[in-house]
């Protein structure tokens, strides 16, 4: 167990959850690519505390930060989903094109 | 067997994210993703981080159970009894998402990463808790912050009279007329 081998791994949960974000309609499908980008993150950070700095806690504190984030960003997510819904019968991204700022 | 044991995470990981894009049902994309999740968890336990492993998996139990509510509840195929596609530019994301993971991958095996330096405490969970409520202690108020600052607006949002149909100051007066749609 190399930090590259967990490196690579990490890589490849990031990509198939780029892909997800990037080509998906349903917004909660959408949210599951961005779920699975942050979880490249959780397996880099614990790799870099393992195989770099074991004796610094900071590796441990991003994981715990990122999985924080995942659920924040469920949360948030859920809540705009419905909003939309609610508003306009609307749970794909491309009926949602006029959020654009 | 450790090295076993990682491959096989590893590889699972990677395999439920994929299945969550590739099945016909969102209720199995859920349930595939849940699996992801369990694979990196246990991929934490084999490197000593056994308190942040079981965090993830039971919190990505939790997440995922109340994500497979919310497929239910807003998606067209829930089951998956019909075949369902519901993507757009699926070859530029592929493309893309595979230029990122050539890209990572040679910067993994082209970085020259620094030598260890030490050895895992005895107790890293006990590490980690020292370290949140000592040096680190403000991340985890930015994050108790964030929480609530997520709380109030995730029920601001999906409240019935929220973003997109308030009615100004004053509450009794007809809704505005919203010449863009959408109530914004």
């Amino acid at each position: 167990m190399s930090l590259e081998a967990f490196l690579l791994s990490a890589s490849a949960l990031f990509a198939v959850g780029l892909y997800g974000a990037l080509s998906q309609q349903s917004i909660v499908m959408l949210m599951m690519g961005l779920e699975l980008m942050v979880n490249g993150i959780v397996v880099a950070g614990a790799a870099f505390w393992f195989h770099v700095s074991p004796t610094e806690p900071d590796g441990q504190v991003v994981v715990l930060v990122a999985i924080t984030v995942m659920a924040l960003e469920m949360a948030m997510g859920f809540a705009v989903v419905t909003a939309l819904f609610r508003a306009r019968d609307v749970d794909v991204t491309d009926d949602a094109g006029d959020l654009r700022g | 067997m450790q090295v076993v044991a990682f491959w096989v995470l590893a590889v699972g990981a990677v395999a439920g994210g994929v299945a969550v894009f590739v099945v016909d049902s969102m209720a199995r994309a859920t349930f595939a993703l849940l699996v992801s999740f369990l694979c990196v968890g246990g991929t934490l336990s084999l490197i000593e981080l056994q308190y942040l492993g079981v965090l993830v998996v039971l919190m990505m139990i939790m997440e995922m159970l109340i994500m497979a509510v919310f497929m239910i509840m807003y998606m067209m195929n829930p089951a998956g009894l019909m075949p369902m596609t519901m993507v757009h530019n699926p070859r530029g994301a592929a493309a893309v998402a595979g230029s990122v993971f050539a890209g990572l991958a040679a910067g993994v095996f082209l970085t020259p990463w620094p030598d260890r330096r030490g050895t895992p405490p005895p107790d890293p969970t006990r590490a980690l808790g020292e370290a949140i409520m000592g040096p680190k202690m403000l991340v985890m108020m930015v994050i108790g912050v964030a929480i609530l600052a997520t709380m109030i607006a995730s029920v601001v949002l999906a409240t019935h009279r929220g973003r997109y149909d308030r009615h100004g100051d004053e509450l009794r007066e007809r809704r505005p007329a919203d010449p863009g749609g959408g109530g914004a």
